[in-house]
This record gives C-alpha cells, structure tokens and sequence, in this order.
C-alpha cells in the first residue's frame, strides 16, 4: 500500500512532552469533574465511615494515628488505583486507546498526565477525611501541611499501579477486579493498625507503596515528629512511584500497539 | 488453530490529492488494512509507504503524516466538545494559542460553536461523529483517514464533513482515506474505490468505471405483497435467477430480459401478488455482488 511515492514529505513535529503532559492533565482532570464526583463522595464517606467503626476499637495513641493516615490515603487509593484501573482497562477495551496512539504524543505524557489528574482529583477528599479524623480521635492538625506531600507521592506509586493493572489485564472484567482487589488490599493493610497483624500481613504490608505514605503521615501526628523518618518514608513512595509509572508507560505501549 | 489472514496480497496505490475509498461489508478487512496504515497494527509482510516515508520500519511517523478518525469516540466521550478539539490539537503538536484557533476555526466551520460546551457523551450519535470529526482536523495533517466518518449523521452533518474535506484538498491537496460501507456515499463523494471482500480487493476504479463492468444488466426488485406466486409460470420461470429476502426479490437481467419480465409480472395473473417494483441502472452494490462479493452488510442510504 503506498500513497504518493514521488516526494518525500516533511514530518509535522511532535507534541513535546511537557506540553502534552498539560493537555491530557487538564482534559482528565475535566472528565473527572463531570464524571467522578459522586465517586469522590463515596470514596470519603467510605473512609469516614471505617474512622466511625474504628473508634469503638480503637482509644487513641499510635492505633488512632494510623487510622486516621490509613482511611486518609485509602481515598487516594480508591481514585488512583481504582478508577484509574478501571479507566484504562475500559479505554482498552474499546479502542479508546487508538486516539492518542495515533497522536504524535510521549506515550509518558498520556500516563503521567492521567495518573496526576487522578491523584490530584483526590486531595479534598483526603483534607475531608483527615481533617474529620482528627476532631474524631482527637490528634493535632498542625501537621496536615504534609498530605500535600503525601497525596502527589502516594497518589504517583498508586496511579501507576492502577494505570499498569487496567493496561496490561487481558480483559476489561480483569481489569477491574484487579483495581478492586487493590484498593481492598490498602484498605485492609492501610487501616488496620500493624501491632495487631501477624507477621506475614505486616510483611505484605511493608510491600503496599501505600502504606509508607500512611506511615509518613501518621508519624507527623507525634508530639515530636521524627522527620528523617517521615522524609525516608516519602522517598521510598518517590521511588516506588517513579517506578510504577515507569512500568505503566511501558504497559501503555505495549497496549497502544498490537 | 489455521493461520487467519485478514488482509492478504492487498496493494493499493493512492495518489495525493484524491479521495479514495475502501469499500465493503464489515468484516471485509477494511480496518485492518487502515490500522496498518495508521501504524496501529504491524503487517507480518509487505510494506507501506506514506508520502516517501516506510512505516513498517517506522510506525511512529504515521502519527506526524495523518489525521485518523476511528470508530469509537471513547477517549473524548467526557470532554466538551471544545476541549475534545483544543486537546487533540494540543497533542498534534500545536502550541496553546494555534490549538486554540484552530479548534475556534473548525468547530466554526463545521457549525459546532453553539454545542462547543456540551460533553460528547451528551449529544446525538450524529453530532458526537461530527465533533470527532472536528478533532481530527485542528492540526492539519497531508493526509486524513477516515473510518466510516458520517455514521448517524443527519444530510446537513454530511453536507459539511465533504464541505469540509474539499476545502482541505483546494487548499493544499489533501489526500483522503475513507473507509465506508455505504453504496451512495462511495458513488457521490469518491475519485477511486478499491472494493474489499474477505482480506482481497476485488477490484479497483473510479466508481463510474466498476459500474461501466455491469453496465450490460439493470436491477429489477420486485415487492411481493404476500409471497411470490409460484403458480404463475413466468414467476417461477423468474425464481432461479432471484436473490430473495422475505417479500423482496432482487434481479439482475440484461435490459431485454428486464423488460419481458416487468411485462410479465405487471401484466398477468401476477400482478394481484404484486406490492411494488423498480428497475434501476447497477450501483456499487451491483458491482460488488457482481465481482463475487459473497457478504451481506452494504447499506444503501
């Protein structure tokens, strides 16, 4: 098949990465205003709800911090793993996928710019839920400066996990259970406080990218806050996020040409 | 499992500048081939070159060389229909300012600026197609590909995507792919088509120069009011050479033949049986099914 074989024609540029990234950034973050609101809601009463069961277990203390972080980042969890799974996976499905395929687009551009409306898309409704927690359980505020740090961090190693799941399931169905699956593993291993798990949950725990998210954000509940620690933790979401979007890029290719 | 070919030993020469079509029931491997040649999906053999470039080596470039407009509108169904447009041109590479005047330019031209705001999943089959439409031209590219473009939409909608395609090709001779499954359209819009059935191309002309193929036959249908009254000798002498769906007969006769039958049918005891007839010089559809084509699924409207 050929088409004009005479001249060889210049090729249009391609969209820069940056620039790109904005576009796809601003369009998702709009299609989650119309589409995922309702869904935010849930998200927040979900954790709301656990914090309310949870403070009849629960007097204070270390157990309370980890609550409150827990349900906090589960609303990350449940948009960045969740629905960004369910996303892709839908979007493959359909051949949604082709458009941007056939756009001279940095395959990174459309994930990153996804994975950060998703994670971004969360942030009022994890304030919502840290801040209830906190008059619930009775913990100082001072310190929820941090979930701007926590939330793009954890929301990174989450959304990739997400995009990479709904990327490389086989099936649309697949695809979704796996992001279910996902959150339900943050939610029980991310709430839940650790004293009380046996030792192969704490260890499948430590394996959660976001459990050093709530890690971070609990120890800054402390009277003292031990930054280094909070600091280490934050790098280990860092690295656990570059990495999953790494693999979710690659997950994108793979999907967007086959 | 049998090795399944859906395309195989196609080759096609589209000249610059031309509207050219692919045509054929679905199922034909029409959007195999135009995945091929939107670097979407690989050929295990043969090559494709677009405007001098190889993309079987370099499929990327097919991105910086065509507009594709698929199937399916997942991908902008949640975006209004402004920002469906500002978007993709943004990812063709446009800067914040062109993309916007280019998307005010198109949603213009194709008379989409009063639905700009509305989200695509909002609006009619026809309008969502239209506003795709629109989004695969903000960033202007030498060549558009076109898969079954006016699918649902209404003669004004038609009326302004071919508007819209000639300007394209004044302006700085655009070459089009359209791939369609529709008769009229193909006869009214295309310089060339290529006739696909099940992975081959079974012929490839103007659309005048397929039909001048079977210009010795004229179509005949007749309509039957109940069922065809087999009784009648010149009805059953007709029934072997009719393709029958329910009360519909369709035959394809030379012009004499057509003329007794149409005397025979009309003026005997057959004519009480008889709901409706017409004779019509061949279509596309004609040409199709006269080259062997062996599937059902060309539309007619």
């Amino acid at each position: 098949m050929s088409a004009g074989a005479v001249a060889v024609a210049e090729l249009a540029p391609r969209a820069r990465f940056f620039p790109a990234l904005a576009a796809v950034y601003r369009a998702q973050l709009s299609r989650a205003r119309v589409a995922r609101i309702p869904l935010l809601f849930v998200a927040t009463f979900q954790s709301v709800g656990i914090m309310i069961l949870m403070r009849g277990v629960v007097d204070g203390g270390s157990e309370a911090r980890a609550v409150v972080a827990g349900s906090s980042v589960l609303v990350v969890a449940f948009v960045a793993l969740n629905l960004l799974a369910q996303y892709f996976g839908q979007l493959r499905a359909s051949g949604g996928l082709d458009h941007y395929a056939t756009l001279p687009v940095p395959p990174a551009s459309v994930v990153l710019g996804a994975a950060a409306a998703y994670a971004s898309f969360t942030l009022p409704g994890t304030l919502v839920t840290a801040v209830f927690g906190c008059l619930l359980f009775g913990l100082p505020m001072g310190g929820l400066w941090i979930l701007a740090a926590v939330v793009p961090l954890a929301g990174a190693a989450l959304a990739g996990l997400g995009a990479a799941l709904g990327l490389l399931a086989p099936r649309q169905e697949l695809a979704t259970l796996a992001g279910q699956l996902g959150m339900s593993a943050a939610l029980l291993l991310g709430v839940l406080p650790p004293e009380r798990m046996p030792g192969v949950i704490v260890w499948a725990r430590d394996l959660l990218p976001s459990t050093y998210g709530v890690e971070a954000f609990a120890r800054t509940f402390a009277p003292h806050p031990d930054w280094a620690t909070v600091a280490f933790d934050l790098g280990v979401c860092g690295a656990v996020g570059v990495l999953s979007l790494a693999v979710a890029t690659w997950a994108y290719r793979r999907a967007a040409v086959g | 499992m049998p090795e399944t070919r859906a395309t195989d030993g196609i080759s096609l020469d589209v000249r610059r500048g031309e509207i050219f079509g692919l045509l054929g029931p679905n199922g034909a491997g029409k959007s195999t081939l135009v995945r091929q040649l939107t670097g979407l999906l690989r050929p295990d053999t043969g090559s494709v070159t677009l405007l001098g470039h190889d993309l079987v080596g370099h499929p990327e470039r097919a991105s910086r060389l065509l507009a594709y407009l698929g199937q399916e509108s997942t991908a902008l169904d949640e975006l209004t229909v402004a920002l469906a447009a500002e978007t993709t041109g943004r990812l063709r590479g446009l800067g914040a300012r062109q993309a916007r005047a280019a998307r005010d330019a198109v949603l213009e031209e194709l008379g989409l600026t009063e639905i700009a705001g509305r989200p695509l999943k909002k609006l009619s089959g026809g309008q969502r197609r239209l506003a795709c439409f629109a989004a695969a031209l903000v960033g202007e590219r030498p060549v558009l590909v076109l898969d079954e473009p006016t699918t649902g939409m209404d003669p004004v909608a038609r009326r302004a995507v071919w508007s819209a395609v000639d300007r394209r090709r004044e302006r700085h001779g655009a070459t089009v792919l359209l791939v369609t499954h529709n008769v009229i359209e193909a006869e009214t819009v295309l310089d060339r088509v290529a006739v696909v059935d099940q992975g081959k191309v079974i012929a490839c002309d103007t659309p005048a120069g397929l039909k001048a193929k079977v210009s010795g036959e004229v179509r005949l249908e007749l309509v039957w009011r109940t069922g065809a009254p087999r009784e009648v000798p010149e009805v059953a002498a007709l029934a072997p050479l009719a393709v029958a769906s329910g009360r519909r007969w369709v035959l394809r006769l030379p012009p004499d033949e057509a003329r007794a039958a149409v005397a025979a049918v009309t003026g005997g005891p057959a004519f009480a049986a008889l709901d409706d007839f017409t004779l019509a010089t061949p279509s596309l559809e004609d040409v199709y099914l006269a080259l062997g084509g062996r599937m059902k699924g060309l539309v007619k409207a």
